[in-house]
């Protein structure tokens, strides 16, 4: 299977450009600087060294044996938690930040929904002297209160968004109404592995030291492939940068778990892949959750990270192609898996990652029964949970009414 | 009257084109339908016909707004082309501006069909760039509507050259870089983008958009654009007004202020 996407951008009929002509130059400036970058040692080097000494990576590849007795299966957690700002989004910022310094552009937009990839902005923003102004939904500041305060405490500017739904998908059109404005100077520092080309790749490859570590971790440990690779599916950074240096390793299945909500079959979901259909969204080819006339619908799950209508066009490529799988699990399903990764290893998840674990409980009997053996799987721990405590708190009623209104407070 | 005919009589009267938007279906269908006839009527030569779309990326407030508004109501792509109808039968040139997806959801070769049906003559694409855009050219010279794609100051002579020889009808010059909104001043980007699509292409006509809201801006943009695209500060006057009769007097108020506009040449 050759690596896409091919020319124009596309992977399969998913992918390419469809942005307003004003941003086509822009997108030939990256493309053009990033194929350069991609061969110039000293940008290779200067990324490596920031993701090492910076970052924190190589994250570890962790033997969960409580984890792994529970579910019936030998599961080892690539620890992406454990990186500096708490998730696999430092390493897509920190190499997008760099290209940003590389073009001449001083000023870096991102959009966000959480606040995850809006802190994580900032801080690359920090660490390089570059300008930041992320775009975030009214909705989700207020939500998101602390994250807001990071982004703040870090230099940047929040914007709030008051249209459309006021989530993430609006603080995306804002992020791309102000870089049409501002592409001279500015860069779109978008934070997953969608929108137009060449976002998809870019983002792909900047996090895909993640597949390349865990290929190299569990061949060095084991000696052999996993079984299956999982991860959840926002956007799909995280699952592409685990997924793709095991794409060419035709045993080793890819699963990717979509946020179910309430269950795709109530429409409260943001399963684009198995509970939308395609369309075009955000500058790519995808699939998307949309209405009979194609308009967006709202997407719902009880992790923000993976609130969003659309999905990055490599997985919807993936999909088609049959080459990885991707299946919905619920709100209730990823609480579940959260409280038992809390008590079986000592490891608070983010929500968004507790959907990999719940899912990766999923396919163990699954697999066990295909090879007849114990399966081994790698499970992308995405982000650590810090941010979610209030949530999951309130979600398992662990703070008594007095402590809820100070978590609130605080959050 | 095609396009071609209405560019063509503007430049026999040493004037240009005046291209007044509504979003279909803003505030109601028939509110928008009275607003478009009234806008005609008062000297808007063509009417454009935004389709409400959830995530218009190349929108400003006013329109992001409106749009909202006529999704909340309701609006469905078959009210657009129901709207489109309803202006066209009365004779009024009409286009359809639209972002892509709804068009893909609703089969890009029976979308062509329909609109043709309902009358319009053309369709402008501000997420679609020719490179996209295979399906919607077959699509629209086997039903014969128009093709107005977008060109920016940021285009370079090869992807405008590109682009223009992909049009039909006229093309669609984004005066700056930025989202929809009128503003204070006429671009300065705007005559020199002009004047380099006139290079790629002498006889196209160019409609030059973005940031037009008055009489005095419409006629210095008439200086060197055939076409002259006012959005938000027609759709202002809906928005703002408490009622649609105060709303469609403002509007015919403007429209005849900027039909002037695009006869005073200066
Ligand atoms: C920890 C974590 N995991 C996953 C995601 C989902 O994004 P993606 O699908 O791009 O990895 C997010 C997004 O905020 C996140 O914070």
């Amino acid at each position: 299977m050759t690596a896409p996407p091919q020319q124009k951008g596309h992977f399969g009929r998913f992918g390419g450009r469809f942005v307003p002509e004003a941003l086509v130059g822009a997108l030939d400036e990256l493309e053009a600087a990033y194929r350069e970058a991609k061969q110039d040692p000293a940008f290779q080097a200067r990324f490596a060294d920031l993701l090492t000494n910076y970052a924190g990576t190589p994250s570890l590849l962790y033997d969960a044996e409580r984890l792994s007795a529970a579910v019936g299966a030998k599961i080892l957690l690539k620890r992406e938690d454990l990186n500096h700002t708490g998730a696999h989004k430092v390493r897509n910022v920190l190499g997008q930040a760099l290209l940003a310094q590389r073009m001449g552009k001083r000023r870096v937009i991102a959009e966000t929904g959480a606040g995850q990839h809006g802190v994580a902005s900032a801080t690359a923003a920090a660490l390089l002297d570059l300008e930041c102004v992320v775009y975030m939904g009214e909705v989700d500041t207020e939500r998101q209160a602390l994250n807001v305060a990071r982004m703040r405490m870090l230099g940047a500017t929040v914007v709030p968004v008051t249209t459309g739904s006021r989530t993430l998908k609006d603080a995306l059109n804002d992020a791309l109404r102000d870089w049409v404005a501002s592409v001279d100077t500015t860069h779109y520092l978008l934070g997953t592995a969608a929108g137009p080309h060449p976002f998809p790749e870019i983002v792909r490859d900047f996090v895909g030291g993640i597949g390349i570590e865990a290929r190299e971790q569990i061949l060095a440990r084991t000696g052999a492939l996993p079984d299956a690779v999982a991860a959840c599916v926002g956007g799909g950074s995280n699952a592409i940068g685990i997924f793709h240096a095991f794409v060419p390793d035709e045993g080793v299945r890819l699963f990717g778990f979509e946020a179910g909500g309430d269950g795709v079959e109530t429409g409260r979901h943001a399963a684009s892949i198995t509970g939308g259909s395609s369309g075009v969204l955000h500058g790519a080819r995808t699939y998307v959750l949309q209405d009979d006339d194609g308009q967006t619908v709202d997407s719902h799950s009880i992790s923000a990270g993976l609130d969003y209508p659309g999905v990055g066009p490599e997985h919807a490529w993936l999909h088609d192609t049959g080459r990885a799988t991707y299946e919905p699990v619920t709100d209730a399903e990823a609480m579940a898996a959260f409280q038992l990764l809390c008590r079986t290893e000592g490891i608070i998840p983010a929500i968004e990652s507790a959907h990999a674990l719940a899912g990766a409980a999923r396919i163990a009997p699954r697999l066990r029964a295909e090879l007849g053996r114990e399966p081994v799987i790698v499970v992308n721990l995405s982000g650590r949970g810090d941010k979610d405590v209030h949530t999951a708190g309130a979600y398992f009623g662990v703070l008594d009414e007095r402590e809820e209104i100070v978590m609130g407070e605080q959050e | 009257m095609s396009i071609a005919d209405v560019f063509g009589k503007a430049k026999a009267e040493n004037r240009s084109v005046l291209v007044g938007c509504m979003p279909a279906g803003f505030p109601t269908v028939e509110g928008s339908i009275a607003s478009m006839l009234a806008m005609a009527d008062a000297g808007c030569d063509v009417i454009e016909v935004e389709l409400p779309y959830s995530d218009p990326v190349m929108d400003g407030p006013v329109i992001q707004r409106a749009s909202d508004i006529a999704l909340a109501a309701g609006v469905r792509t078959r009210d657009t082309l129901r709207i489109i109808e309803a202006v066209a039968s009365r004779g009024v040139p009409v286009v359809l501006m639209t972002y892509w997806n709804p068009i893909e959801k609703y089969g890009v070769d029976a979308f062509a069909r329909d609109l043709a049906a309902a009358g319009a003559t053309g369709m402008i694409t501000p997420d679609l760039i020719p490179d996209e855009a295979g399906e919607w050219i077959a699509a629209a010279d086997k039903h014969r509507i128009d093709k107005t794609f977008l060109v920016s100051p940021s285009s370079t002579d090869e992807r405008l050259a590109m682009t223009v020889g992909q049009c039909r009808g006229f093309v669609y010059a984004t005066a700056l870089m930025g989202v929809t909104g009128a503003r204070t001043a006429v671009s300065r980007q705007a005559p020199d983008l002009v004047a380099r699509i006139r290079r790629a292409d002498p006889d196209m006509p160019v409609g030059v958009g973005l940031g037009v809201g008055n009489g005095a801006q419409a006629a210095e943009v008439a200086a060197f654009a055939d076409g002259v695209i006012v959005g938000s500060a027609l759709i202002r006057c809906v928005l703002e007004a408490p009622d649609q009769a105060e709303g469609e007097r403002k509007l015919r108020a403007l429209s005849a202020e900027l039909a002037e506009g695009v006869r005073n040449r200066p």
